[in-house]
Parts: C-alpha cells; structure tokens; sequence
C-alpha cells in the first residue's frame, strides 16, 4: 500500500498543483457561472448530496452497468466468432469499423425518439462507444494466441476447444482487461452523452440542468462523481487482472 | 517402431516436393539423429508423424500400423518448450493426461510429479515455469512428452537454444533417460556433434528434397561419455558428416 502511494505520488502532486492553478485562476476571474473554483464545486457537491447520491447517480451508474455489461457480451462473442471463422471476419470487421464512424452524439437524439426517455436510449449509446475496443481488442488477443502450443495441444489429440480453451483464452485474458479498462471510461462517457441529450434523471441529465440555470458549480459537480466512479471501477478491474494474471509480460 | 513408405509432402503454395518419395524405417528402441542443414525439412518428418501435416502420398507407419486411426503413437518435443506461462510445472506436465482425459485431477497430479521426479526435477510441481532454468525447462518439457504415450519421442533440436556446458549435460542426461525407459527415441539437430555423440547411427539428410536418409553409424560403444569424441574414428566420422553438409549448403 506504502508503495503504490509512492507510484502514484508524482500524479497527485501534478494533480495538486493544477487544481491550485485552477483555483486562482477562478478566483482571479471571478466568473463562478461559468469558471467556478474547486473549492466552489466541493461546496456545491456536498450541498446537493442528497439527490446526486440518491437519485441521479444510482440512475447513471444504472446505464453503465447494464450498456457496460451488454458492450462486454456483445464484444465477446463478436471476437470469437470473428477469431473462430475467417468469413465472419470478413462480414463483421467492417461494419464493426465503420459503426465506429459514426458520430453518436449526432444521432443519438434519435434513439430517444425511437426508445424514449427511459433507460434504453442511454444503454444503447453506450453499447455504441464502448463495444469496439472490447470487440477489436479482445480479437487481437485471441489472434496473437501461440499457434505453436495450439499445434502441442493437437499432437496430444486436442481438439478445437480444448485448444480454444487451454491456450487462446489465456493468452486473450490481458487483452482483455486492457479493453474492460477502456471501456469502463467510455461507458461512462456514453451514459452522460446519452442522460444530457434527452433524460429524466442521471447525473448528465443533472449537469445539463444546472448549465441551463448558468451554475457553474453545479454543472462540474456531477462531472467530478462520474470521474470518481469510473476511477473506482477501473480501479476494480485493475485489482481483478492483478488477481488472475500472473504471467504478464512474460514472452509467450 | 517407425516406417516410411515412399512418403512425399508438398507444401501449400511450392511447386515442387520437399519430400519425394521417402522410405526408411527405425528399430524399436534404438536411438538415432537425423542430421541436416536448417530448412531442409527434418522437422517437416516429425509434424507428418505427429499428424500435423498429412503426407501427399505414401504411409507412415508407427508400431506397425499406419497413423491417423490413433493419433497419439508419439510424443512430440518442439524446439521449444512451450511451457504454458499460466500453468505451474505440474500442470504443465499433466497436459496431455488432460487432455487424453479419463484421469482424476489426483491421478493427473501423481503422474505428473512421478514424470517430474524421473527428470530429476523433484519439488519443482508448484512452481511457475518461469522460476526454472532453461535446462530445467527442458527437462520439464521431456516429463511432459513422455506423458504423452506411445514408445516413439521425437525430439525437435531440444537442446539448441540451451547454452553449451547446459547442452552437453543434457545430451547426456538424455542418453541415461533412453537407457532407463527404452523408448524408441528420433532426434533432429543440425549440430553433428551432438548427432554423433547421442546417435546409434546417424540419419543424414543429405540432399533437397529429401529422397532418402543416409544411415551411418557411429563406432562406438553405448553407453558412452563424451571421452569418445576425442577417438580418431570418431573425429573422422565428424569430418565426414560436416563436408556432407557443406557440400549442400555450397553446393
């Protein structure tokens, strides 16, 4: 523990020095509508605790759990299926890129539309965003997968899923965490993106709100929770691969 | 133990065979080196026996019934170990048992540490293969081939990665394990040292394609030390096989 606050010391320093910056920027500017001082946000935080915690975070972190959960699942299957035959590849590669073109925020009023102010709206700019690095990332962990231990395995009489299983998922595990480590941000992007174009509640709604009444504070707010919340589950993920992956960096 | 019959092999792509029309056979039990210049196709003899690859014709026959039916008639040894980094020892040794199946994880486990001991590496089952030397890994992949079943190993350059004083203590530790267990033992180098110290008789590969594997034995006694390299019919015989490869790589 000592030694990870260690690591992470310069980071905070930098941090801290920034948020300094920032701050008497702020106060030298005296505009709290639209620059407000970290001390401002903070006060502005604890202030509104009962309905950021209660209401609009749950709602937020809602979205990102289930968008998350359906971008994992989805880019799983997509990477095996594309990993397992070359013509599914062919198909999919593509498309998966291309769906990667397009700009969610400018077509995702339209999922409002077509889904409504409800949850699924959200879920589905989530998936949109996050699905590609776990798809495209994973995929090229299970084609750097050793063909040699593969060709060991077959010798012995191993088949294609005892292989699959035996050789291409470990070796696609660190990929995959370093997808589950992206995507975790960027569910969370795509939930607020999603909130702030047309909700009911969630903390991007919540920030949205606070910008049409010109409070500074109020929109950064709900900013600094969501950066808290997906630092803390990256933070999980982090700790998870660290459980479960004892071999990385050694040369396959 | 091992026979060839007119067996050729061509590769996707090549127009012409890297493999024609070959015919040997090995005795159960002996021990031989197949010796040629690197990318002649020696290892291309070892992945049609291990059914990697499928002969474009002929038959090879292991144990006097030809392979395909039963998959498993060799234990396969590539160059390198491939040792799974995620697996301790044991559990890399236990492999093919796993996959064989039919096995208890105990009984997989007894084995696997019964393989471990016979190559001398006791107490090493729960380690990481990254806490072994190069030598130990070796011999860890040898535990590993010999639970692979079937009387024939075929053994692909194990020892050439390995540093020199590692390499000989290894020649001739394989040497002692060929001895003990009586396997039929197939074993491609490039090195003709290491081909005449451990061989009963050289295979060479003299010529590409393969059309057939000279046979030449080597005058001396089993079992051996490396004293017998210094014998005079020996360094002949050393001499002779290194202008045959010469010859090929300049032609």
């Amino acid at each position: 523990m000592k030694k990870a606050c260690r690591g992470n010391l310069p980071a905070l320093l930098f941090l801290f020095a920034l948020l300094i910056l920032w701050q008497l920027g702020a106060m030298e500017l005296d505009a709290a509508y639209i620059l407000p001082t970290p001390v401002q946000i903070l006060q502005k935080l604890w202030e509104l605790r009962v309905p950021l915690f209660t209401v609009h975070l749950p709602a937020t972190m809602g979205v990102t759990a289930a968008g998350l959960a359906i971008s994992v699942a989805l880019g799983l299957l997509l990477s095996v299926a594309m990993d397992a035959s070359p013509l599914v590849r062919r198909m999919i590669y593509p498309v998966v890129v291309a769906s990667q073109t397009i700009p969610t925020t400018a077509i995702a009023p339209l999922f409002v539309l077509w889904f409504g102010y409800g949850i699924w709206s959200k879920v589905l700019v989530t998936i949109l965003i996050t699905f590609f690095p776990v798809a495209i990332t994973v995929y090229d962990g299970l084609r750097s997968a050793n063909q040699e231990m593969i060709e060991l395995l077959r010798t012995y009489g191993a088949g294609r899923w005892a292989a699959f299983r035996r050789v291409k998922i470990p070796c696609a595990l660190p990929y995959f965490f370093s997808a589950l480590k992206m995507a975790i941000p960027m569910s969370v992007i795509g939930a607020a993106i999603g909130e702030w174009l047309g909700a009911q509640s969630g903390l991007g709604y919540f920030s949205r709100r606070m910008m049409t009444q010109l409070d500074g504070a109020g929109v950064f707010a709900p900013i600094v929770l969501l950066s808290a919340a997906a630092m803390l589950a990256a933070g999980l993920a982090a700790l998870a691969e660290r459980r479960l992956i004892r071999w990385r960096g050694e040369s396959l | 133990m091992l026979e060839f019959r007119q067996v050729s092999y061509q590769y996707p792509g090549e127009d012409f065979d890297l493999i024609d029309g070959l015919s040997f056979r090995v005795a159960p039990g002996s021990l031989h080196c197949i010796l040629g210049v690197s990318g002649c196709g020696k290892s291309t003899l070892f992945r049609m026996v291990s059914g990697l690859l499928t002969p474009k014709a002929g038959e090879i026959r292991v144990g006097g019934a030809p392979i395909g039916g039963h998959r498993r008639c060799c234990g396969y040894m590539p160059q390198r170990d491939l040792l799974f980094p995620w697996r301790t020892v044991w559990e890399n040794v236990a492999l093919p048992l796993e996959i064989a199946g039919g096995f208890s994880k105990a009984e997989r486990r007894a084995r696997a540490e019964a393989a471990l001991a016979d190559a001398g590496l006791d107490g090493c089952g729960d380690k990481l293969p990254r806490a072994l030397s190069g030598g130990m890994r070796q011999r860890a992949a040898f535990a590993r081939t010999m639970l692979a079943g079937g009387d024939l190993l075929l053994l692909d350059e194990p020892f050439s990665a390995l540093d020199f004083l590692t390499r000989i203590s290894m020649q001739e530790w394989l040497l002692d394990q060929w001895r003990r267990t009586g396997k039929t033992i197939l074993f491609i180098t490039h090195d003709v040292e290491e081909a005449i110290f451990l061989s009963q008789s050289v295979l060479v590969a003299a010529e590409a394609p393969i059309r057939a594997l000279a046979e030449i034995l080597v005058p001396a006694p089993m079992p051996r030390t490396r004293a017998c390299l210094a014998d005079p019919a020996m360094a002949a015989l050393r001499e002779e096989l290194i202008g045959r490869l010469r010859k090929q790589v300049e032609p």
